[in-house]
């Protein structure tokens, strides 16, 4: 046997030895979602036994060196480790925006001291990570940013707010965009590490459509961040906040069509049922299920392949992009088949059937994939200049 | 297998890519087309195929070929699409290959060593209406003498007018939707009884209506089992519905290639119409629909070449996407092109002719949606 065979071999025997059975279910609702952090919440103690053992094998980031808490493994591993997780449907065990987007880009900004101390916490699910990039102003022109951050000497001093921060109200550590020079719009931005807990930090969340509130406006009155954890160099950070804003891309572009995720099929069989030869009662939604079950499938194999350029160091920079509007465009497709799958059930907002109507808020929720990290209008933007190389307005 | 090419094949890339440039550009086709040439490809170029060993990219080495895989015969078929060059490849050096593959070695050695050559041509026989349904055959052979009686009609076989062999999948047992029941004959050139009818078809190319109105061939032309040739027959259909792919791949990244050049010199308004956001978003769009039918199109080889079983997924899924994204290249080329676009002197046309014969080929993408809703369970 070769010996990513052997690898693989033994991979298989431990996730089966070690994933417990609740975690080798369809992902059915945020609360399936492990997020770790300070004050973890867990729907049931397997999932938190699932973290801690795959932390344990560093297995949470399995391509991260070791002194990272990571596993070191190579890519062909990571990817073997990968498939046969998917094969046994073995949850995620730890979803964090410090392993997807803050991680990379402390492997290639950070100092040594800052790698150990942070990404290890990361790895380990201790510390739960937000964004702080979006400002009320500044949206898809995001380096317009304006949150002012002043040097003092011994520290920096942080005055402004931040919008669409993903669970502010929940995480423990953000990492921020802030203004270091007015007189330059992207050699004027720098990339902080500060604690939520910090005085004159406050969070407001923010009602959206679907009832639930996943984003927050964040407030930030004199906040003082000690020098060392600015990442990276000063008025540079827009080079870190673009490589975060890449590995962002990503991991939206992969969101809800995972192999773990219910298929669409088996939501409009189990609700409108079958003709006598066995195919859906419902010629013409079979149909467009049909035709988005061929992009699905093709676009996982657009994301195998993705992840393998990358690793070898062969993707275009700006393919991420390309990723980014073409997952969530198909994502926001399968909400809109699930809700025509389910109908008028799936109009149930808050029945304990309807698990307090699970189906229309995620429906709901997908409608800021394509906003969100980026609009699928600046993604074509980005990929008409870059890769296309058309020439600019 | 990491999902992209590897070293090997790059340099294999890297040979075929001038070669079609220059040995069979679009001005070849455009050549063949307007002297109205009755054979639908150039025999000088077949032979030159052999040459440079193209032709034997999936014949195995005991059988004197290369024994390279699906991934290789891509990358010939793609530069076969990007320059719409006329050539029984498909057909021949992967489709009758495939088939022969479940052969005896007997029919390997009387077949094989013209292909590899580029004297022997071979068409495939599948189709009886006109769409693709290989469920539903019923072309009849019944047990004659020392062989079999072939009765019925066959459509839309290309290259079936000149070639050497055909490939003909006929029912010798059970009902017409049945997949038991089907067998796989290797019908030479000249049987008596057996009737070709060329048709030129709008991208130029030549597909025949065949007659076979007992046609006797013998024993020894059953390519596997009698009445077991569903399996062959789907390995064979599953290999040329990749290449097809790979083939379209190539005509919808050559329609592009051509669109984002015109989009680059075309001024309108004073500007450069690539600097206009409305065309911009549809062709980077367009760009990601291509990628995407890529990689999808490498699973299926992959996975072919690896006997895996996830393969008939991921062709279904292949030869569909590749139908959806070059459908659209194609669509969109013409319009971004405008009035140029919609003239016979300016190439663009030609491209999505072309694609409409490969999307229809073999299945389109409807039959493979279909297929995979029904794979699926619904």
């Amino acid at each position: 046997m070769s010996e990513i065979e052997t690898f693989r071999a033994e991979a298989r025997a431990w996730l089966i030895e070690n994933c417990p059975p609740e975690m080798r279910q369809p992902v059915r609702s945020d609360a399936d979602i492990c997020w770790g952090g300070r004050n973890p919440t867990f729907s049931c103690p397997e999932q938190k036994l699932w973290m801690d053992r795959m932390a344990a094998k560093g297995w949470t980031v399995p391509d991260w060196p070791k002194a990272y808490g990571g596993a070191g493994l190579t890519p062909a591993e990571t990817k073997a480790l990968r498939e046969e997780m998917a094969a046994l449907n073995c949850r995620n065990p730890l979803a964090s925006f410090g392993i997807s987007m803050l991680g990379p880009a402390m492997l290639k900004f950070a100092t040594e001291e800052q790698k150990v101390l942070y990404l290890n916490q990361i790895a380990r699910g201790e510390i739960r990570w937000c964004q702080g990039y979006s400002e009320p102003n500044s949206g898809s022109d995001l380096a317009s940013l304006a949150t002012k951050c002043e040097d003092k000497g011994d520290h920096y001093l942080i005055n402004g707010q931040k919008i669409w921060t993903s669970y502010a109200d929940k995480c423990d550590w953000i990492f921020c965009l802030v203004r270091t020079n007015t007189s330059s719009k992207h050699e004027g931005i720098s990339f902080l590490l500060f604690d939520m807990k910090t005085p004159g930090v406050s969070t407001k969340p923010i009602l959206l459509i679907s009832g639930n509130s996943p984003f927050c406006e964040t407030f930030f009155d004199d906040v003082k961040v000690p020098k060392e954890q600015l990442v990276g160099t000063l008025n540079k950070g827009w080079d870190v906040a673009k490589y975060v804003l890449g590995h962002e891309r990503e991991m939206i572009s992969g969101m809800g069509l995972g192999v773990t995720s219910v298929p669409v099929s088996d939501v409009a069989l189990k609700k409108i049922g079958t003709e006598p030869d066995g195919r859906l009662d419902d010629p013409v939604l079979r149909a467009r299920i049909a035709q988005f079950e061929v992009r699905a499938a093709a676009f996982r194999a657009m994301s195998e392949r993705f992840i393998d350029e990358v690793k070898a160091r062969r993707a275009h920079p700006a393919q991420p992009s390309m990723m980014k509007y073409y997952g969530t465009e198909l994502n926001k497709a399968r909400h809109e088949l699930l809700m025509a799958a389910g109908g008028s059930d799936a109009l149930e907002w808050e029945s304990a059937a309807s698990r307090e109507g699970a189906t229309p808020r995620a429906w709901l929720r997908t409608k800021a994939n394509s906003i969100e990290g980026g609009t699928s209008e600046i993604q074509l933007n980005i990929v008409a200049k870059h890769i296309l190389n058309l020439p600019g307005a | 297998m990491p999902m992209f090419l590897t070293d090997d094949q790059a340099v294999l890339r890297d040979t075929v890519e001038p070669f079609m440039a220059e040995q069979a550009p679009i001005s070849h086709l455009r050549a063949l087309r307007d002297s109205k040439d009755a054979t639908g490809f150039a025999r000088e170029l077949w032979a030159h195929f052999a040459e440079m060993g193209f032709n034997g990219i999936l014949v195995d080495e005991a059988d004197g070929g290369l024994g390279m895989g699906h991934v290789e015969a891509g990358i010939v078929l793609e530069e076969i699409g990007r320059n719409l060059t006329p050539s029984p490849f498909l057909s021949t050096a992967v489709g009758a290959v495939t088939a022969l593959k479940a052969g005896s070695a007997e029919q390997r050695g009387h077949w094989l060593p013209g292909i590899l050559a580029g004297t022997t041509v071979a068409a495939l026989a599948v189709d009886e209406g006109a769409k693709h349904r290989p469920n539903h055959i019923a072309l009849m052979a019944e047990r004659d003498g020392n062989g079999f009686k072939l009765t019925g009609n066959k459509t839309f076989v290309a290259h079936g007018h000149v070639a050497d062999l055909v490939i003909v999948a006929a029912r010798t047992a059970g009902a017409t939707h049945e997949t038991s029941g089907i067998t796989l004959f290797a019908v030479e050139k000249g049987a008596a009884n057996l009737t070709a009818t060329p048709e030129r078809l709008a991208d130029s190319s030549i597909a025949s209506r065949m007659a076979f109105e007992g046609v006797h061939v013998d024993a020894d032309a059953v390519i596997g089992h009698v009445d077991g040739g569903w399996d062959g027959l789907t390995q064979m259909l599953n290999a040329v519905r990749t290449g097809a792919a790979s083939e379209m791949l190539g005509v919808g990244n050559g329609a592009m290639a051509m669109t984002m050049g015109y989009l680059k010199e075309r001024k309108q308004f004073g500007k450069i119409i690539g600097t206009f956001q409305a065309l911009q978003h549809r062709a980077a769009h367009l760009y990601a629909e291509l990628e995407v039918a890529r990689a999808a199109t490498l699973k299926a080889q992959q996975l072919l070449d690896a006997g895996d079983a996830g393969a008939e997924r991921a062709v279904i899924v292949a030869k569909a996407m590749t139908g959806y994204a070059t459908q659209l290249s194609v669509q969109e080329s013409i319009q971004m092109h405008g009035g140029i676009g919609m003239t016979d002197a300016y190439d663009v046309g030609l491209f999505i002719k072309r694609q409409r014969v490969l999307g229809e080929l073999f299945g389109d993408s409807d039959f493979h949606a279909n297929e995979l809703a029904r794979l699926s369970g619904y």
